[in-house]
C-alpha cells in the first residue's frame, strides 16, 4: 500500500498512537533490568573507544586472529541458532502442521531480531562499516566472492522476515487492508525465505574453505557448508525448544490456556525433529571421519576437544532428545536443547576461533570489553523482543 | 543486412549490453603476461635495504636497520612494513629471506573479497583499493600466506600488503626492493623469463640449489619465485599448502547456489501442493461419488 494514499489524519493517529505505545509499561526495577541497564550503558562507552580508536583499543583482535568474538559468537552462533524461523516457517506453511501455527508468530519474531541485532553486530566489527554499503551499490560486486553471496543472502532474509512478520505490525496498528495484503504474501515469502537460509546458512560454513591450511584437519572438510545447515536446523529447533521454555514462563500472562497446553505437544515434535536432524548430523560427521582417515588424529588433546564436541554436545543431546520425547520427560529435553545450543556455539567457536590457526602460539580469548558489547547486544534484543511482545499478538492468546 | 550480419550485430549489442562482460573488448586486447620477482636467497646478505626502500616508496614505518638488531628473531610482516628479510641458521649457514606478498596467480584474497577491494591487476600485482573495501578482513582468513595485514588502531582502519609497487610499475620503473637490492637477489620480470632462468640456475648448479622452485605451483603458483639452497621448511615457508588454486575451494559451492536458489523454491512450492488438504474428503464420500457402491 503506498503511504502516500494514505490520509494525513492517519499519519497523525498512528504517530500518537506509537508515541503512546513507546512509554514503558509494568515496573522498572525488575531483575533483568537492574543487570542490563549499567551493562547496555557500558557497553556504548566501549563503542565509543571502539570508533573513535579503533578496534585494538577495546578487542584483542590480531593479526593472526582477524575474526574475534563478534564474529565468532554474534554473528555465525546468533545466525544460526536463528534457524528456527525458517525451519518452523518450512513446517507450518509447506508442511501445513497447524499443530506448529501458534509458535509461529513469536518464531518468526526471534528470527528477525537475531538477524537484525546479531548480523547487525557485524557493523561493529567492520574496519570501515560506512562502506558497507559497497557490495550492494555501486561496480563493486565481487561475484566470485562466497561473503557476497552471504552479504546479500542476510539483507534479503532479512527483509523475508520482516515481510512475515509485517502482518503482525499492521494488525497491531490498525492497519487491516493492509494486513490482508501482507498476509497474502506469505507463502512466497517463505519459500524464498527458506531458499535464502540455506544458502547462507552453508554460505557462512563455506567463508572457511579457503582456510583450509589455517584450520585444523578435525574441523575442516570440504563438507563445512553442509554440515553448518544442517546444525542450524538443529540448533534453531533447540533454541526454539529454550526460548519457549523461557518465554513460557516470564510471559505467562501473554499465553492463552490452550496454547499452554498444546505447547506440551510441540515439544515433543520440536524434540523429534531435532533427534533425528542430529543424529544425521553425527552420521555425516562419523562419515567425514572415516572418509578423511582422522584416526591418527584423535589421541592428541585436539582430538580429545573434538569428541568433547561431538560426543558431548551432539551425540548424547541427540540421544538425550530421543529418550525424552519417548517417554514424554520435558526435563530431559529442554537439558537436551540446552546441550545442542551450547554445541552449536562450541562448534562454532571451534572453526571460527579455537581451532583456527591451532598452531600459533598467542592463541586469541575474547576481551572483557568484547564480551559487555556481545552482552550488550543480547540485552538490547531481548528488551526489543520485550517491548513487540507486550504490544503486539505475537503470542496466541486462545 | 543479411542474416549473418544481423545475428553478429545483435550478439555484439546484447554483449555490450552486460556490464563486465564486454567479450569483443576482452579478446581484442593485446595478451599480457604477468609480471613477478624472482628471489635467489643464496645471494642475500640480510643487508635490509629492500626493507628500507620498501618502506620509503610505501610511506611506511622505516627501520632503523643499523641499530634495531632485528634479525635476531625471526619477524612477520606487518601493518607497517610491507616486507621484512629473515635469517635462519640451517646445516648451509646463515639462509636470508625476504618475506612479502607472493601474488598469487590466482589469489584467494581476491577471491574472497566481496568489494573487488583486493584486485589482480591484469599486470599481476594484487592491489588493495580503499575506498572499496569495508574491513571485514576476511582476505586475512583466506590468504594462505598469512600476507594481509589490518590496522587495528585508528578509525579508518587499512589493509596493508605488498602492492609490488603497481605505481612504480605504471611509470615503468621496478618495484623499490628489486632497485634496492645490491647483490641481484631480486630479479623483476614476467614469470615464464623468470622460470627460466630459475630453471637454468638449478639445472647449472644442482649441488647449490635444492631441486624445487617455490612458488611455481604452490598455491596454484605464484607471481614471487624462491630458489634455496636448503629444504624450504627450513626457511620458513609452508610446504603443505598444496598446487590447488584456493579460489577453486569454493567453486563448486557458488557453482551450486543458481541450483538451489532455482530448484529449491521450485520444490517447496510442489511440497506445498502435494499438502494441500482443503479437497481432502472422506473415504466415505469419495466412495459414493464415484458411485462404485451401486
Amino acid at each position: 500500500m503506498n503511504t502516500a494514499a494514505v490520509p494525513a489524519n492517519e499519519v497523525v493517529r498512528f504517530a500518537r498512537f506509537f508515541l503512546q505505545e513507546l512509554k514503558p509499561r509494568g515496573k522498572w526495577l525488575t531483575p533483568f533490568n537492574v543487570i542490563s541497564i549499567p551493562i547496555i550503558a557500558a557497553g556504548l562507552v566501549i563503542l565509543y573507544f571502539r570508533f573513535t580508536q579503533g578496534l585494538g583499543s577495546v578487542t584483542n583482535l590480531s593479526q593472526q586472529y582477524p575474526f574475534g568474538f563478534w564474529i565468532g559468537f554474534d554473528v555465525m552462533t546468533g545466525v544460526a541458532l536463528a534457524g528456527g524461523a525458517y525451519v518452523i516457517c518450512f513446517v507450518v506453511y509447506v508442511l501445513r502442521l497447524e499443530k506448529y501455527h501458534s509458535i509461529l508468530k513469536v518464531t518468526i519474531l526471534n528470527g528477525l531480531l537475531a538477524y537484525v541485532f546479531y548480523s547487525g553486530a557485524l557493523l561493529l566489527d567492520l574496519g570501515r562499516p560506512w562502506h558497507i554499503i559497497n557490495p550492494i551499490i555501486g561496480n563493486s560486486f565481487g561475484y566470485n566472492s562466497v561473503l557476497f553471496l552471504v552479504a546479500w543472502h542476510f539483507l534479503l532474509y532479512t527483509g523475508a522476515l520482516f515481510l512475515e512478520f509485517a502482518p503482525t505490525i499492521a494488525e497491531w496498528a490498525h492497519w487491516e487492508r493492509l494486513r490482508k495484503f501482507l498476509t497474502s504474501l506469505t507463502l512466497g515469502t517463505v519459500i524464498v525465505g527458506i531458499t535464502l537460509s540455506m544458502l547462507h546458512q552453508s554460505g557462512i560454513g563455506a567463508m572457511f574453505l579457503m582456510a583450509k591450511p589455517k584450520i585444523h584437519p578435525l574441523w575442516y572438510s570440504e563438507y563445512i557448508p553442509l554440515l553448518y545447515f544442517v546444525s542450524s536446523i538443529f540448533g534453531g529447533l533447540a533454541m526454539v525448544i529454550f526460548e519457549g521454555t523461557i518465554s513460557g514462563k516470564v510471559f505467562s500472562n501473554l499465553i492463552g490456556q490452550k496454547t499452554h497446553h498444546s505447547h506440551d505437544d510441540i515439544i515433543l515434535g520440536l524434540g523429534k525433529g531435532a533427534a533425528i536432524t542430529m543424529f544425521v548430523y553425527y552420521f555425516f560427521l562419523a562419515f567425514i571421519f572415516m572418509h578423511g582417515e582422522k584416526w591418527k588424529l584423535i589421541n592428541t588433546s585436539w582430538g580429545y576437544w573434538y569428541l568433547v564436541e561431538v560426543i558431548g554436545f551432539v551425540l548424547i543431546p541427540c540421544f538425550m532428545f530421543a529418550y525424552g520425547v519417548r517417554n514424554k520427560k520435558f526435563g530431559v529435553i529442554r537439558t537436551a536443547a540446552a546441550m545442542t545450543v551450547l554445541g552449536v556455539i562450541l562448534n562454532r567457536q571451534n572453526v571460527c576461533l579455537i581451532a583456527y590457526n591451532w598452531y600459533v602460539v598467542d592463541k586469541y580469548y575474547p576481551s572483557w570489553q568484547e564480551i559487555v558489547v556481545t552482552l550488550m547486544v543480547v540485552f538490547v534484543e531481548v528488551w526489543v523482543f520485550r517491548w513487540i511482545v507486550t504490544r503486539m499478538s505475537v503470542f496466541s492468546k486462545e | 543486412m543479411d542474416r549473418r550480419q544481423f545475428f553478429v550485430a545483435s550478439a555484439t549489442v546484447a554483449a555490450g549490453g552486460i556490464p563486465n562482460l564486454n567479450i569483443k573488448a576482452d579478446s581484442a586486447r593485446e595478451p599480457k603476461e604477468f609480471v613477478g620477482v624472482l628471489v635467489d636467497t643464496t645471494r642475500c646478505i640480510g643487508c635490509r635495504s629492500c626493507e628500507v626502500a620498501c618502506s620509503e616508496a610505501q610511506k611506511n614505518f622505516v627501520p632503523d636497520t643499523k641499530n634495531d638488531n632485528a634479525l635476531e628473531k625471526i619477524r612477520d610482516t606487518s601493518e607497517k612494513q610491507y616486507t621484512v628479510v629473515n635469517r635462519f641458521e640451517t646445516a648451509k649457514g646463515a639462509v636470508f629471506v625476504k618475506k612479502n606478498c607472493l601474488h598469487c596467480w590466482q589469489p584467494a584474497c581476491a577471491a574472497a573479497c566481496l568489494v573487488n577491494a583486493m584486485l589482480k591487476t591484469k599486470e599481476g600485482p594484487v592491489t588493495w583499493n580503499g575506498d572499496k573495501c569495508m574491513g571485514c578482513r576476511f582476505c586475512m582468513i583466506s590468504c594462505p600466506f598469512d600476507i594481509p595485514k589490518f590496522e587495528y588502531s585508528g578509525w579508518n582502519p587499512r589493509i596493508m600488503k605488498c602492492t609490488m609497487c603497481y605505481e612504480r610499475l605504471q611509470e615503468g620503473k621496478k618495484p623499490a626492493c628489486v632497485e634496492s637490492c645490491p647483490t641481484d637477489t631480486l630479479m623483476f620480470g614476467r614469470k615464464r623469463e623468470l622460470m627460466e632462468i630459475a630453471r637454468h640456475r638449478v639445472y647449472g648448479h644442482p649441488d647449490k640449489y635444492v631441486h624445487h622452485i617455490y612458488g611455481e605451483n604452490e598455491a596454484g603458483g605464484t607471481g614471487w619465485l624462491y630458489l634455496s639452497a636448503v629444504p624450504f621448511e627450513q626457511i620458513g615457508f609452508r610446504t603443505d599448502l598444496g598446487t590447488t588454486p584456493y579460489p577453486e575451494y569454493t567453486r563448486e559451492f557458488l557453482i551450486s547456489i543458481p541450483l538451489i536458489e532455482f530448484g529449491v523454491p521450485a520444490f517447496l512450492l510442489a511440497l506445498n501442493m502435494l499438502t494441500d488438504r482443503k479437497d481432502e474428503v472422506s473415504d466415505e464420500q469419495k466412495w459414493t461419488e464415484a458411485g462404485v457402491d451401486k
